[in-house]
């Protein structure tokens, strides 16, 4: 259950634009009033089949999230080879080695 | 052009061995080939003419020396394009990775190039391995060898189409809900989804880490045997990959499987189905009688809830494992006004970087993850996804060697045929995606054709294992493959 779950079953079907646009925020894409309209459309229709898994009877069903179902396998506490540092730098699409290079993020233009 | 059994792994590899042709004829005979079918097809992202050439003399020196050499040595492999190579791009078709080039090679790679492979090539896909029809990819669509104006299936649509017109013998793919099933089935070659954590997904440009396999395409089943023997195996680097020891697919694939027991659902058998793909499972079902194999009937009530519960788990993994491209540390870069900011970066970057398909999936995937949605959707997916798992436990107890399905509900569609309407494509992977959300290995191979005038088309049957127990699906399909042709014939192209 996630902590912020209402207690109530929320309504799952027909997507509102408002919605859309919150998605769009917390998914990290920038949309077109156009693709707002579409993707509210084209979800919808996903949303409204998807609902068919709400009448069935899952009482006592655990959530399987894999099948392999198994514990964490740690590898041994030891230092291995890594990617060189300047390979990974120069495959930024902006850096300024040994640093990777984002707009502004503090003061005036900052507010990620 | 062959159209029966030589156009295998297993004899090229052979003939190269003894020294009756030369890796560099047969690698230079298949970049040629894929040079002349590409204005056709568009199977390929990119051929690597000088690397796989160079490779192809290194074999024939090793050869000429007298030095051991792997079982695929001078073998002609395509790779999807969403397998991290070292050489050339990965570009997942898609803009965000364009000019993407790894680091890294995937294991599953470096086994195949261990084993002497020599990759010529990346082959297209549907983008981030997001469709059924190869259609949605960045560089454009690939056609189907069988009918130009059909799709060849996806995502792994490259690799099916280059195998199906006899460029390479064999080609990797990748599989999250149907990718190599319903495109080898589409272009009438053999296709395997292994047991989840057969293979490693490491280098596997991850699309949903819970159901990603990668498999191979074949013209036999054996070539597909011997291609799972080399890329199978515990890896470091994926720690979901199991320790279990070699495999022995080649050398176990032509002994029948005694007492066999198959099962078949009503549920395979649905009104929806092509005319065509309902006679190739009657068929099969009379090949395999008639090879006194035994057919149950098996219940597996969950199939119709299987889709749904599928693109909720896949497009909620796939949402996570899509936040990594930010614009930031690689692959496409949204150009930026003075005034704006590195949250502006992330959003405009990956709105210009990613197609329409991939969006519509990592907002669905992030929308049944979002709060208030959680349970009502991704928890809820989650136990439908125990109880289809539950179907499949119950039908091997029932004493089952493999369930016998289809490998899609109908054979090639046009390409547009689906556009428009993305529900209607995601239905087109009804027989496929409870394999991946079970985590078992499944075998498409070729089952008849359709008997339309207007398109000799052909369609796929699929086996489904139980997991680890590939080798008992592989020999029942190598069984049916020794009684029929279908897979000999090679589409004219």
């Amino acid at each position: 259950m996630h902590p912020d779950e209402p207690k109530t079953q929320p309504n799952t079907q027909t997507l509102s634009a408002h919605t859309v646009r919150k998605v769009a925020a917390l998914a990290r894409l920038a949309l077109t009033d156009a693709q707002v309209e579409q993707y509210r459309d084209e979800l919808s229709k996903v949303l409204e089949y998807a609902d068919r898994l709400r009448g069935l009877d899952l009482t006592g069903v655990e959530p399987l999230a894999n099948v392999g179902e198994t514990t964490n396998r740690f590898r041994n506490d030891v230092p291995g080879p890594t990617l060189d540092n300047a390979i990974l730098i120069s495959m930024a699409p902006a850096s300024m080695p040994p640093f990777v290079k984002v707009p502004k993020v503090l003061g005036d233009g900052g507010g990620a | 052009m062959s159209t029966d059994r030589t156009f295998t792994a297993t004899h090229t590899r052979n003939e190269i061995a003894a020294r009756r042709v030369s890796a560099l004829e047969t690698v230079s005979a298949a970049l040629a080939r894929a040079d002349a079918l590409e204005p056709k097809l568009h199977a390929f992202t990119q051929l690597f003419h000088e690397h796989a050439t160079a490779q192809a003399r290194a074999i024939d020196a090793r050869l000429a020396r007298g030095e051991a050499v792997g079982p695929l040595a001078g073998v002609p492999v395509a790779l999807k394009d969403n397998l991290c190579l070292s050489h050339g791009q990965t570009t997942c078709a898609s803009k965000m990775l364009e000019n993407y080039r790894s680091p890294f090679d995937a294991t599953a790679a470096l086994k195949l190039s261990n084993a002497g492979a020599i990759i010529i090539g990346k082959t297209n896909l549907d983008e981030f391995a997001m469709g059924s029809s190869t259609e949605h990819s960045f560089f454009g669509p690939t056609s189907n060898p069988w009918d130009l104006s059909r799709v060849p299936g996806g995502s792994s649509g490259g690799s099916a189409a280059a195998v199906a017109a006899r460029v390479t013998p064999i080609a990797l793919g990748s599989d999250t809900g149907g990718s190599i099933r319903q495109p080898a089935g589409f272009c009438n070659i053999v296709g395997v989804k292994p047991t989840y954590g057969r293979v490693s997904r490491y280098g596997l440009v991850a699309f949903a880490s819970s159901l990603d396999q990668i498999g191979p395409f074949a013209t036999t089943v054996a070539d597909a045997a011997l291609t799972l023997d080399v890329i199978c195996g515990h890896d470091p680097c994926d720690s979901t990959s199991s320790d279990l020891p070699a495999t022995t697919f080649f050398t176990e694939v032509e002994t029948l499987v005694e007492d066999a027991t198959i099962g078949v659902s009503r549920e395979a058998f649905s009104s929806a189905n092509h005319p065509a793909v309902t006679k190739a499972l009657h068929d099969a079902i009379n090949v395999y009688t008639k090879l006194g194999v035994r057919i149950i009937e098996i219940d597996l009530p969950m199939t119709d809830y299987g889709i749904a519960a599928y693109y909720i788990v896949a497009t909620a993994e796939a949402a996570s494992n899509l936040a990594r491209f930010d614009g930031v540390r690689y692959g496409h870069r949204a150009a930026l006004a003075p005034n704006e900011t590195l949250h502006d970066l992330y959003c405009r970057s990956r709105a210009e970087g990613f197609g329409p398909e991939v969006q519509r999936r990592i907002m669905l995937g992030t929308h049944v993850l979002s709060s208030g949605y959680f349970d009502a959707y991704y928890n809820t997916a989650l136990k439908v996804r125990r109880k289809i798992k539950g179907d499949y436990d119950a039908a091997f107890r029932q004493g089952c060697h493999a369930v016998l399905m289809p490998s899609s509900p109908s054979p090639a569609f046009k390409r547009g045929g689906h556009s428009g309407d993305p529900l209607a494509m995601y239905l087109e992977d009804v027989y496929t995606v409870a394999v991946n959300l079970a985590g078992l290995p499944a075998v498409t191979f070729p089952g008849g054709f359709t008997e339309d005038p207007e398109a000799t088309l052909p369609v796929g049957v699929q086996l489904v294992g139980q997991p680890f127990e590939e080798s008992w699906m592989l020999r029942l399909a190598r069984m049916f493959e020794r009684e029929t042709q279908f897979g000999t014939r090679a589409p004219k192209v």
